[in-house]
């Protein structure tokens, strides 16, 4: 009988030649990943439970990057206890404020995650390794400090979804599109402890940095993981990155999927998530008059070069209009550079942004642009729940850089095209 | 591991992890301070009015959204005897077991049972009681190693008592 490419690597990590969905597996983890909010918790119940040293000092990874640089007292102390145990533990892997970026950012860019690796990470977007063709998941901080301990921890293997994109993609319609679209049509819980396995030829000709939005907000609609299978575009990506040898899974032609859907994107536009589920979507074209506040362009969603670009496109030029605040925020120093190298920090100037250096920030309402009571921010980022970006009363409307930074010109949502009849 | 009497609160599908601690407090991480803010934005009458032995009873996809263990802890240090639920978000179920906070999974009781009634919760055997009117719903009973982390207060609490 045929695996899936997460079935595959589940079942690798396990010393097993085959799994199927449903079966409790013990893994061995090859990254396990914490941040500021989680990490302490984590550090807390690895002391608790007679830890001395983590099972492996490359492997074991630590960034504050959500409340840093730190936002205040509580934070620092926070940001302390990781930098302290990073430094106590010897860890490889510790990025400081100025080397430090949003973690999902970061661990691909600097090859610490390849293809067939099991990644975990005590936050829900860990997921977005999938984009490498790698298992990667989110846990709690229990978990972690599980894995810190001993290498290893159970799951149970996930059924697959296997999603295929036909039809090429119209302009300005990206991987967040098609994120948010699947979102829509599955629900929230639409993959609840499945892995959504992305395929077609529109994903074909997504580059990485859509594909890395895409895996990102697979947790979303409920889903254990999204992955993707390693192409040309992945090699290309990995070659001057990774360090060490990584193995390369697929799935078998027979594979077992708990469901097939298949999306014809030729006709999609630029979604919009409206408050307060990511699953609330319409079309750019069906949006109607809604006016905003803040728009912020950044994030371990859409915090990447390509996000830039596409932003940039639609603000050279152009001047935010002036009740708007425009929050650019690069996923990484990477990023950062890459951005100002290529003159995009101009553009973002003159059209009157404030460019932060990288944090989570303002996504999750932690710091550098939260919102006031009945303010609304277009977001790059992936979640709008009730309070998420502020006040209980404020709104977060999702959508991809291009959907953003003609929303920050226009002060209303709406899309480059739109700007362009201004 | 034993239960005792008491007070049901209602919550719908989909309550996210945002909703049960905000993201705002993810930076405290001792429990009554956590159990402070537990619904604080969105059941503000959770938040002020829940009492110690309480019980949440919610739709689908309790605890979707984040990866955060400060929500359940922030319902366990509240009180909350059990989480009974149509189905849970796959992280936020993980962390209840490993923090020790009893979680069930019973679409019938939560269709069935209104807010402010009484019930009683039998983990071993997997009913829950609705004490009104003495009607028995039947749920999958945990297996075995997760009662025993549950009857250790969590996972941490699990390895070191098992060492």
């Amino acid at each position: 009988m045929g695996m899936t490419i997460t079935e595959k690597i589940l079942a690798k990590h396990a010393d097993q030649d085959t799994t199927s969905p449903g079966q409790l597996l013990t893994c061995k983890v090859d990254i396990a990943l914490g941040s500021d909010p989680t990490a302490p918790l984590a550090i807390e119940q690895f002391q608790k439970a007679g830890g001395k040293k983590v099972y492996n000092k490359d492997k074991v990874v630590m960034v504050p990057d959500h409340f840093a640089p730190n936002k205040d007292i509580i934070s620092a102390e926070k940001c302390k206890i990781l930098r302290e145990f990073s430094k106590e533990q010897n860890l490889t892997h510790y990025y400081e404020v100025g080397e430090m970026g949003v973690q999902h950012v970061i661990l691909p860019e600097k090859g610490i995650v390849l293809p067939g690796d099991l990644a975990i990470g005590a936050d829900s977007h860990t997921c977005t390794y999938g984009a490498l063709g790698a298992f990667s998941t989110g846990i709690g901080s229990t978990d972690l400090a599980a894995v810190m301990l001993q290498g290893e921890l159970w799951f149970k293997v996930p059924a697959s979804i296997k999603l295929i994109y036909n039809g090429q993609l119209p302009k300005w319609v990206t991987g967040k599109d098609l994120i948010l679209h699947t979102i829509g049509l599955i629900g929230v819980d639409g993959a609840r402890y499945k892995a959504m396995e992305f395929h077609g030829e529109a994903i074909a000709h997504l580059d990485m940095d859509s594909r890395f939005t895409m895996a990102n907000m697979a947790v979303e609609a409920g889903a254990k993981n999204g992955i993707f299978h390693v192409d040309e575009k992945t090699t290309a990506y990995i070659k001057s990155r990774a360090k060490r040898p990584y193995e390369v899974f697929e799935s078998d032609p027979d594979a077992i999927y708990s469901e097939v859907i298949e999306i014809d994107v030729s006709e999609l536009e630029p979604q919009v998530a409206f408050p307060h589920l990511p699953s609330n979507v319409r079309g750019i074209s069906q949006v109607g008059d809604v006016g905003i506040d803040q728009v912020v362009i950044g994030s371990c969603t859409n915090g990447r070069i390509s996000d830039f670009r596409e932003a940039a496109k639609v603000l050279k030029g152009q001047r935010r209009n002036p009740r708007i605040r425009l929050l650019i925020i690069p996923g990484s120093p990477e990023v950062w550079r890459q951005a100002n190298d290529e003159g995009l920090f101009d553009i973002f100037m003159d059209a009157g942004a404030a460019i932060s250096t990288p944090t989570c920030g303002p996504c999750l309402g932690g710091h550098m642009g939260v919102l006031a009571s009945g303010e609304r921010a277009v977001a790059t980022t992936n979640r709008n729940f009730v309070g998420r970006m502020g006040h209980p009363e404020s709104e977060v409307y999702l959508a991809n850089p291009a959907i953003a930074a003609a929303s920050a010109v226009l002060g209303k949502i709406g899309g480059p095209e739109e700007l362009r009849q201004v | 591991m034993k239960m005792t009497k008491g007070k049901v609160w209602k919550f719908g599908a989909d309550i996210d992890t945002d909703a049960i601690l905000p993201a705002a407090y993810l930076n405290l991480t001792e429990p009554k301070s956590l159990s402070e803010h537990c619904f604080e934005i969105t059941h503000p009458n959770f938040c002020k009015n829940s009492k110690k032995g309480d019980f949440i009873l919610a739709d689908t996809n309790f605890g979707c959204g984040s990866s955060r263990e400060h929500a359940p802890v922030a319902i366990k240090a509240k009180g909350i005897q059990c989480v009974i639920a149509s189905n849970f978000a796959r992280i936020f179920f993980r962390n209840a077991f490993n923090i020790g906070l009893p979680v069930l999974e019973c679409p019938e009781a939560v269709s069935a049972i209104e807010e402010g009634q009484e019930i009683i919760v039998d983990m071993q055997k997997g009913e829950i009681t609705d004490v009104c009117d003495n009607k028995v719903y039947k749920c999958e009973p945990l297996p075995e190693n997760m009662l025993a982390i549950l009857n250790e207060g969590g996972l941490i609490q699990y390895i070191n008592a098992n060492k």
